[in-house]
């Protein structure tokens, strides 16, 4: 009997081993430890043995048992992960097609500039300040001491709207976001005409000049302008908020100058340049060789500039500053055509 | 305006100042350097680390290589008619060279030159422009034989040097140049391009610059004395000054040179004027313009004989007046001119010689026969010669500097640099005296300047000792006294106000004169203003990535275009119109914001899909009034609803629900309660049958739905339908928003579904609505997710199917859901003759 199990151990076993798949197992299962396997004969046959033989053989028979079963959980895992290792070997995905793409939605790459520039500034306690894009002569050029016939208008290509008679105030579309300044400081005035409150404002908007549209260009470009007015402002303040303002843009080693310039509503007038970020100032075709970008045109509010919004000169001062968020981008990215911007086309949008 | 180092000199040593540093301290001090052009002097370069800060162009001359020679000898050429064999000493030795030069092909076989002409030589190896080709080619000049005559240097033009265009000729120097000398130390130089801003008239001049200079490297300016000999009789007894209008003309002055010979200026001067971008004429002529360059004061030289055979008997009688509407003029130029009253002119007692600060008259001008010269030194209202100028289009090197201002005390000043130079040039001999008229002399302002002042507006401390230092070095006057500086402006300069302003002007020049460099950068240490804000802005930007998160791609068009292009869309009688449009296409304000997006489509009509969005303005004309300026917001989709992919080949278009869906997102983004949407065929460019428009309350903000298949026809899109909402921003705004949300709730929802058949004509929301009212609170939420139209629920009906959940802060019973499901049903039975569908 003892032999018997011995015989069924060893055939059980060998078949075994050639067993490969799940189909095979389950076979293997009825056929070696299932209900009508010799094995459990055996059990099924211990009551027939005699009280000498039985203690020996169950004995056995348990052992022979727990063989097999653990033989066959072994089985069950190593056919498992056979087909694993297939299925694994066989579902490999070619990781270079393209991905399926998704409909999504861009802000303007001018937007986006805007909003990095609005964002600084809000930080720096500018609020934002939007005005008319059709203006008057007055507003446009005189409250801002240009003088009609005055040179400095050649410096301003004007578009000018046919609105009948209008003598030495024609309507206009504004050349800068400047008309805001008197906009803003009359607004701000209104509050405490005897005490007018400080100003700290960012003006955004679309400008306009008379130019012809080429690569260098465009009949239309966003501004966005500074004004600070307060009693305890100066030129030192200018810089030390346009550096700022530079290295929060550009880099926190962004290197500023600053070169004396013209513009008839600031006085000390200056242009503010910034060290090349594409080439750290060595020179290269972005700057020109230079080493220097012009960023931004600034300066203290001129008297007269400050006196026609409501502020008297002798009390208050003031800085403002004008730059283009399109500029900037075609610094930036390296565009090198202006017409891209008004140009809508998806192309040029969704690289942004 | 065009200055060459060379002619600076004259005024300032700039030496250990190499002409980069010369161009960056001007330029950091306003007088923007835009390009360099070397001639001959060395050029930085980027190997050593120096870079070129500032656009450059130009050649160097080598020094061994291009050197001042002399030509003995002119001899004729064994095989060749046009060319000719120099004997040329080089200073080392005599060699024969070969040129082809017209201008010595006169001394062909006349033997030994009495006088050498001295000539700039280029030896074997040197680099030079090709003086055949276009443009600038450059070229080393190596060994070769031509027609049979070896040659490897050559006699130089100005073109081969890089001067000017000039290829006519070798360039003929002046006598006293030193044979042997390297070129570059003769006469080397380099041209500065100096952007002169309206601020800077007064440095439009050589000697401006220079004095710009001595204060900005603390070096002393050469001020020029103006000393000649006079001779014969009294200018003053020869002519006669009128003038009537003092306001148009403050001060005019006359000089007189006599027997002048006219011929070429010196070789210097002609290379100096075409450095500075000015042809030369002849030796009067180039006074003129010399003396104007120089210093800043245009002249115009009268053949005095012409004016005094017009006069006849009389004296010269010299009168200034505004024309008469429709005068005539001929100017030198040969053009008729017909003037009107804003014009000045300079006349005699015969009539107009010449538009006064713009251009001569052609009777009256020099010419090779000219034997005395009348020299005019005036000054005129800059706003009069600007609109001259801008009228009859003559921009020249005299209206740019009359029209910016120039300093009535260089009208003398001018004249007598003039009669200088012409006398040095010419031979002449100058009349003692000047005619001067000078009824209208410009204030001299003097402003007060403060400690207090600089600190309060510049941030720096100064003494004023220190800022009158600072000025001084400008020329102003400056005078301490009582704590406060009184300063005067210098006499030739026309920008400094009085009072406030007046202290502004003089700040600028005690910051440019300090340096902005050296001003400290400071944080700002003021009051911080009222916290206003810009709700409107903020609002719009909030729109802005509603719309983004929602796939549409933000665009910005030209707000200008043309009716005809918004036609396409909509008709307008009246809009914001260009009195000096660049286009026709781009001659009016945009009515329509919509137009401009379709125009965007169009334009992308080949994407698979497309969704734009544009926030702006439009522009609407109000009579004799600023336009009003509504802001819009327009979306527009077409194409596929599902990008295409390697494994998704097709999709289907958006249609008008897909627009809808988004523009409910937008406005539940938005917070609006009570919208509706009702259909609407009041929009022309609108599918009367797919179009609807949107209610907050009772107030319609936008219209959306499938462009008109009659509109689409006029643009060239793809097949799909095009979807467009066009929204009033500002009634949008206007609307109130409802904040606060549903809470979540804890215990399970009860789900239940309801499928009803209605008459065709019963609209969708109707249905829903009182589903929601019925149910009440405890039905939180209603879905339709079926319309279903077929035989089996009968013609003219359709079954709407709805998802309905109830919630309640307790777990409902299923009797409790039913209970609320039989009432809806009995009123949808009853008030919309609704059936249950089983």
């Amino acid at each position: 009997m003892l032999e018997q199990l011995n015989e069924i151990e060893k055939t059980a076993l060998d078949a075994l081993r050639s067993v490969a798949d799940q189909a095979a197992l389950e076979a293997w299962r009825v056929a070696h430890i299932g209900r009508s396997s010799p094995l459990m004969l055996v059990f099924a046959g211990l009551g027939k043995l005699s009280k000498e033989e039985r203690p020996a053989v169950g004995a056995a028979a348990n052992r022979v048992k727990a063989a097999l079963e653990a033989a066959f959980e072994e089985k069950v895992r190593e056919i498992k992960e056979a087909a694993l290792a297939k299925s694994l070997a066989e579902e490999t995905l070619d990781v270079t097609l393209p991905g399926r793409a998704v409909h999504v939605g861009r802000l303007h790459p001018s937007t986006q500039q805007l909003r990095r520039v609005l964002a600084i500034l809000a930080e720096m306690g500018f609020q934002v300040y939007t005005s008319r894009e059709v203006e008057t002569d007055e507003f446009n050029f005189q409250l801002l001491n240009f003088p009609p016939n005055h040179p400095a208008r050649d410096m301003q290509d004007t578009f000018f709207v046919e609105a009948g008679e209008r003598g030495e105030n024609p309507i206009l579309l504004r050349t800068h976001t400047s008309p805001g300044q008197i906009h803003a400081m009359r607004e701000f005035a209104k509050m405490n005409p005897d005490n007018p409150p400080p100003i700290r404002i960012a003006l955004p908007g679309m400008c306009f000049r008379y130019e012809q549209i080429t690569a260098r260009s465009e009949i239309q470009f966003n501004q966005v302008e500074g004004l600070v007015v307060g009693e305890n402002i100066t030129f030192a303040d200018l810089k030390g908020t346009l550096s700022d303002f530079a290295r929060r843009m550009f880099g926190q080693n962004a290197r500023t100058r600053f070169r004396a310039d013209y513009f008839p509503f600031t006085e000390p007038s200056a242009e503010m340049d910034v060290e090349c970020f594409v080439c750290g100032g060595k020179g290269c075709s972005v700057c020109k060789n230079s080493g220097w970008l012009e960023i931004l045109g600034c300066g203290m509010v001129h008297p007269v500039v400050l006196q026609n919004g409501g502020y008297d000169p002798k009390r208050y001062s003031g800085y403002a500053w004008g730059m283009g968020p399109e500029r900037q981008l075609m610094l930036r990215y390296r565009i090198d055509d202006i017409r891209y911007f008004w140009g809508n086309d998806l192309r040029f949008l969704e690289q942004f | 305006m065009k200055l060459p180092i060379s002619w600076l000199k004259d005024y300032i040593d700039l030496d250990g100042l190499s002409v980069e540093e010369v161009a960056r301290k001007l330029t950091l001090a306003g007088l923007e350097v835009e390009e360099i052009k070397y001639v001959g002097l060395p050029m930085p370069d980027n190997k050593g680390g120096e870079r070129h800060e500032f656009k450059t162009s130009g050649i160097s001359w080598a020094r061994d290589k291009i050197v001042v020679a002399e030509i003995r000898e002119v001899k004729p050429h064994p095989n060749a008619d046009r060319l000719t064999l120099l004997d040329l000493f080089d200073g080392e030795i005599e060699q024969v060279v070969l040129t082809g030069a017209p201008n010595i092909f006169h001394l062909k076989g006349t033997g030994r030159l009495s006088k050498p002409l001295k000539v700039a030589y280029a030896k074997e190896g040197a680099t030079i422009y090709d003086g055949h080709a276009d443009g600038l080619v450059l070229t080393t000049l190596k060994r070769a034989k031509i027609r049979g005559v070896e040659s490897y240097s050559m006699v130089c033009s100005e073109k081969e040097l890089g001067i000017s265009e000039e290829h006519e000729g070798i360039i003929l120097l002046d006598d006293d140049a030193p044979v042997g000398t390297p070129l570059v130390d003769y006469m080397g130089d380099a041209v500065l391009d100096v952007k002169i801003n309206p601020n800077m008239a007064r440095n439009a001049n050589v000697l401006g610059v220079a004095r710009e200079l001595a204060a900005l490297t603390g070096r002393e300016l050469k001020k020029p004395v103006i000393e000649y000999q006079t001779a014969g009789e009294a200018v003053e007894n020869l002519v006669a000054i009128k003038i009537t209008e003092p306001e148009l003309n403050p001060r005019f002055v006359l000089g007189l040179i006599r027997d002048v010979t006219i011929k070429p200026s010196p070789y210097k001067i002609q290379r100096r004027l075409r450095l500075a971008g000015i042809r030369p004429i002849n030796n009067i002529v180039d006074a003129t313009n010399y003396a104007m360059l120089d210093r800043g004061e245009p002249l115009h030289a009268f053949d005095y004989d012409v004016l005094k055979a017009r006069a006849g008997a009389k004296k010269v009688k010299i009168i200034t007046r505004p024309a008469v509407d429709g005068e005539k003029l001929t100017t030198l130029d040969g053009e008729e001119r017909t003037l009107t009253s804003t014009n000045v002119l300079v006349c005699d007692e015969k009539g107009p010689l010449s538009m006064a600060g713009v251009m001569g008259g052609a009777e009256s001008e020099v010419t090779e026969k000219t034997r005395n010269v009348l020299l005019e030194g005036a000054a005129w209202n800059f706003i009069n010669i600007r609109k001259t100028a801008k009228q009859h289009n003559l921009p020249s090197e005299a209206s740019f500097r009359f029209s910016r201002g120039v300093h009535p005390s260089l009208a003398e000043v001018g004249v007598r640099r003039g009669l200088q130079l012409m006398a040095e040039w010419s031979g002449g001999k100058i009349a003692p005296g000047l005619v001067d008229a000078y009824p209208l002399p410009p204030k001299e302002p003097t402003v007060t300047v403060t400690t207090r002042d600089v600190k309060r507006l510049l941030g720096i401390d100064l003494t004023l000792e220190q800022i009158a230092d600072l000025l001084t070095r400008l020329e102003f006057k400056c005078e301490i006294t009582n704590n406060q500086l009184q300063v005067t402006a210098p006499p030739h300069r026309l920008d400094i106000g009085e009072g406030i302003v007046g202290l502004a002007d003089v700040l600028e020049e005690v910051a440019r004169s300090y340096g902005y460099d050296n001003i400290p950068e400071t944080r700002m240490a003021d009051a911080l203003p009222p916290q206003v804000g810009n709700p409107a802005h903020e609002w719009e930007e909030h729109v802005r990535d509603l719309l983004v998160n929602l796939g549409f791609q933000e665009i910005v068009s030209y707000r200008l275009t043309s009716p005809e292009r918004e036609s396409r869309l909509a008709k307008f009688d009246e809009y914001v119109t260009l009195a000096n449009p660049i286009a026709p296409e781009r001659r009016v304000m945009r009515r329509s914001l919509a137009a401009s997006v379709l125009e965007a489509v169009e334009k992308n009509a080949r994407a698979d899909s497309i969704a734009l969005f544009e926030i702006g303005p439009v522009f609407e004309p109000q009579p004799g009034d600023l336009p009003k300026e509504p802001r819009k917001l327009v979306l527009a989709m077409t194409g596929l609803r599902e990008a295409l992919a390697w494994d998704v080949k097709d999709s289907p278009n958006f249609d008008f629900y897909d627009m809808k869906g988004r523009i409910e997102l937008l406005l539940s983004g938005l917070h609006y309660p009570d919208l509706s949407y009702a259909p609407t065929a009041s929009v022309p460019y609108l599918h009367p049958g797919k179009a609807a428009e949107v209610r907050i309350g009772d107030a319609v903000v936008g219209v959306f739905g499938e462009l008109n298949p009659l509109t689409k026809e006029k643009y060239e899109f793809g097949n799909a339908p095009v979807m467009v909402a066009e929204f009033d921003l500002d009634a949008l705004r206007g609307s109130t928003p409802s904040y606060g949300i549903i809470p979540v709730a804890d215990v399970p929802p009860v789900l239940e579904d309801i499928a009803v058949i209605v008459d065709e004509s019963v609209p969708a929301a109707q249905v829903e609505a009182l589903i929601r009212q019925t149910g009440g609170k405890v039905l939180a939420n209603v879905r339709l997710f079926d319309v279903y139209r077929g035989e089996q629920i009968g013609a003219g009906k359709k079954s709407l199917a709805y998802n309905l959940t109830y919630q309640s802060d307790r777990t409902l019973t299923d009797a409790e859901a039913a209970a609320i499901r039989k009432k809806i049903v009995k009123r949808l039975e009853n008030e919309l003759g609704a059936k249950l569908r089983s």
